[in-house]
C-alpha cells in the first residue's frame, strides 16, 4: 500500500509541476492577500494576526478544491482504470491526497517568506508548530474535498465548492479575529472547525505554545483529520465512486 | 475462467439492470456479450471486473471468488470500459507506466512491458502521445494496452470497436485473435456489430432486459439460412429500447 501510494503521490506532482501556468498562479494566489491587503491590515493589526488567517485560507482554497481533479479522472474514465488494478483504495485517495497536501506546504512556506519580507516576525517552533497543523488541515480539506466530487453531480463540484469555500474563510476569522464579531456570528463561528484551528495558529506565532487555544485547535484539528480520512476512504472504497 | 449463478444487480433508483444470469465462458474462448440498448451488458461486466457490488448471486472469475477476494480478480484480469480510459492530457507512456506498476511490475519492468504491448497494437513510437491528439482508432488501441500491461488470463472489452472504421475494426480483431492464439487469453466483449460478433467469437450470449435469452456459437444459432442480425432481432424483438414502458 505505501508503495502504490507513493507511486500515485509522484505521478500527481509531476502532472502538477509540467503545468506550468498553474504552477505560476499556485505561487502567486496566495500572496495576494498578503500583498494586497496586508499593509492595510497592519495598520490596526498585526503580521502575526494576518498570516495565519492566509494560511487557513489558503488551506480551505488550495486543498479544499483538490476534488477538481478528480472530477475529471473519474469522467475520463482514468479512476475506473486504477480501480481494477489490486492498488489498495486508500492508496489511490491518500497519493492524491499527498500531493496536494505537498503543493499547499510549498505554497504555505511561501505566504511565511513573504510574510517576513513585510514585517511578519514569529519563533520558528511556532512556525514549524503552525505549518505542521495547516498541512494536517489540509490532508483533512484534500479527503473531504474527493469525498465531495466522488459523491455530488460533477457539474455540480465547481459552483458548491468555491460558494462553500467563501463562508468557511470568513467564519474562521481569517481577516478580523471573531473577537470583534457580533454575539450571533461570533457563536456561528464556533461550530466552524477552522476557527479552532486559526485560533491555535495565532497563538503559535505568538510564542504561545502551552495555551488552551493550542490545546483545542490541536485537538479539533486532529478530530477533522480522522473524520476527513475516514469519510474520503468510504467513498473511495463504496462501488461506483 | 467465468463462472457465474444468479448474478443479479437492481440499482438504489429501483432500476433491474440484471436479473440473475448464469455464465459460463471456459479457457481460451472469446465469448461475444450481445443485446440491446440497456440490455444489462455493461451493468454484468462491472460486476464481473469488481466495479460494481452484485445485489446477488456468486461468481468465480479468473479462478477467484468475485465477493471474497476482489484484489485477487483485477490481478488476473483486463478491463476496457465502454468508455475508454485514456487521459487527454498526460503522456500515455506515462500513464501506461504507472498502470503497469500499479499492478505491481517493478519499474524496469514496467517499462519493458510498455514498450511490448505498444509494438505489439501497432502503437511503437507513440510512447509520449498526449490523448487529446489520437485518432478513435490508436485511442482505443491504447485503451486495450492499458489493460494488457499485467498480462492478464481474462480480458473484458466492452464495445471496443463503436465508433470504429472498417480499417481499425479489422485490426482489432486481429489483435483479439492473436492474444488468444500467442498468450491463450479468454475474452468477453460486447458488441452492437453482429457481423462482428459472427467473425470472431466462439460463442456468443444474447442478453435482454437483464436476462439471458439466448446462447450458442453463431453457426448454431443462424439457423434456417439467417444471419446473426435477424436472430438478434427475431429473439429480443424489434420494439426501440431506453423508451417509455422500457424496464418494467
Ligand atoms: N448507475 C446506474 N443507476 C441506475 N440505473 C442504471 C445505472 N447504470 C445503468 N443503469 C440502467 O441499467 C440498465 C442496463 O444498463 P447497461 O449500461 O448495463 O446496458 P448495456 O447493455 O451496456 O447498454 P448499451 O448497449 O447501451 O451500452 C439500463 O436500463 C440503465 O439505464
Ligand atoms: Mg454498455
Amino acid at each position: 500500500m505505501a508503495r502504490e501510494t507513493w507511486l500515485l503521490f509522484r505521478h500527481h506532482l509531476r502532472v502538477t509541476l509540467r503545468q506550468k501556468a498553474g504552477v505560476a498562479f499556485g505561487m502567486i494566489q496566495p500572496l495576494l492577500f498578503l500583498v494586497l491587503f496586508g499593509p492595510i491590515f497592519a495598520t490596526i493589526g498585526t503580521w502575526e494576526t494576518l498570516v495565519p488567517g492566509l494560511m487557513v485560507q489558503l488551506a480551505l482554497m488550495s486543498t479544499g478544491l483538490a476534488g477538481f481533479g478528480v472530477v475529471f479522472e473519474r469522467s475520463s474514465g482514468v479512476l475506473e482504470r486504477m480501480r481494477v488494478t489490486p492498488a489498495s483504495r486508500l492508496a489511490l485517495l491518500l497519493g492524491r491526497v499527498l500531493g496536494n497536501a505537498v503543493t499547499m506546504t510549498v505554497q504555505a512556506l511561501l505566504l511565511v517568506a513573504v510574510g517576513y519580507a513585510f514585517g511578519l516576525r514569529a519563533p520558528a517552533a511556532g512556525l514549524l508548530a503552525g505549518l505542521a497543523l495547516v498541512v494536517v488541515l489540509g490532508v483533512s480539506l484534500a479527503a473531504l474535498s474527493y469525498a465531495v466530487a466522488l459523491t455530488i453531480d460533477e457539474n455540480l463540484f465547481a459552483p458548491v465548492m468555491s460558494t462553500a469555500v467563501v463562508p468557511l474563510v470568513l467564519l474562521s476569522g481569517a481577516f478580523l479575529p471573531m473577537s470583534m464579531a457580533p454575539g450571533w456570528l461570533d457563536a456561528l463561528s464556533r461550530v466552524s472547525p477552522f476557527r479552532y484551528t486559526l485560533e491555535a495558529l495565532r497563538d503559535l506565532f505568538a510564542g504561545h505554545y502551552a495555551t488552551g487555544a493550542v490545546a483545542a485547535g490541536a485537538a479539533v484539528t486532529a478530530a477533522f483529520a480522522v473524520a476527513g480520512l475516514a469519510v474520503g476512504t468510504k467513498v473511495f472504497n463504496r462501488e461506483n465512486a | 475462467m467465468i463462472e457465474t449463478l444468479g448474478l443479479s444487480k437492481t440499482f438504489r433508483n429501483g432500476a433491474h439492470a440484471v436479473r440473475g444470469v448464469d455464465i459460463h465462458v471456459g479457457q481460451g474462448e472469446i465469448v461475444g456479450f450481445l443485446g440491446p440498448n440497456g440490455a444489462g451488458k455493461t451493468t454484468t461486466m462491472r460486476m464481473l471486473t469488481t466495479l460494481l457490488r452484485p445485489t446477488s448471486g456468486t461468481a468465480v472469475v479468473a479462478g477467484r471468488d468475485l465477493l471474497r477476494e476482489p484484489a485477487e480478480v483485477r490481478r488476473r484480469i483486463g478491463y476496457v470500459s465502454q468508455g475508454g480510459a485514456v487521459n487527454p492530457f498526460t503522456p500515455l507512456g506515462e500513464e501506461l507506466e504507472l498502470q503497469a506498476m500499479l499492478h505491481g511490475l517493478t519499474r524496469d519492468r514496467a517499462r519493458a512491458r510498455v514498450r511490448e504491448v505498444l509494438a505489439g497494437l501497432d502503437l511503437a513510437g507513440t510512447r509520449d502521445a498526449i490523448g487529446a491528439t489520437l485518432s478513435g482508432g490508436r485511442r482505443r488501441r491504447f485503451d486495450i494496452a492499458f489493460a494488457l500491461l499485467h498480462e492478464p488470463a481474462l480480458l473484458f472489452l466492452d464495445e471496443p470497436t463503436t465508433g470504429l472504421d472498417p480499417q481499425s475494426r479489422a485490426n482489432l480483431w486481429d489483435h483479439v485473435r492473436r492474444l488468444r492464439a500467442e498468450h491463450d487469453v479468454t475474452v468477453f466483449l460486447t458488441t452492437h456489430y453482429l457481423d462482428e460478433a459472427d467473425a470472431l467469437c466462439d460463442r456468443v450470449l444474447i442478453i435482454d432486459h437483464g436476462l439471458i435469452v439466448a446462447e450458442g456459437a453463431p453457426a448454431e444459432l443462424k439457423t434456417g439460412g439467417r444471419t446473426l442480425d435477424d436472430v438478434f432481432l427475431d429473439i429480443t424483438g424489434r420494439s426501440l429500447r431506453e423508451e417509455a414502458g422500457h424496464g418494467a
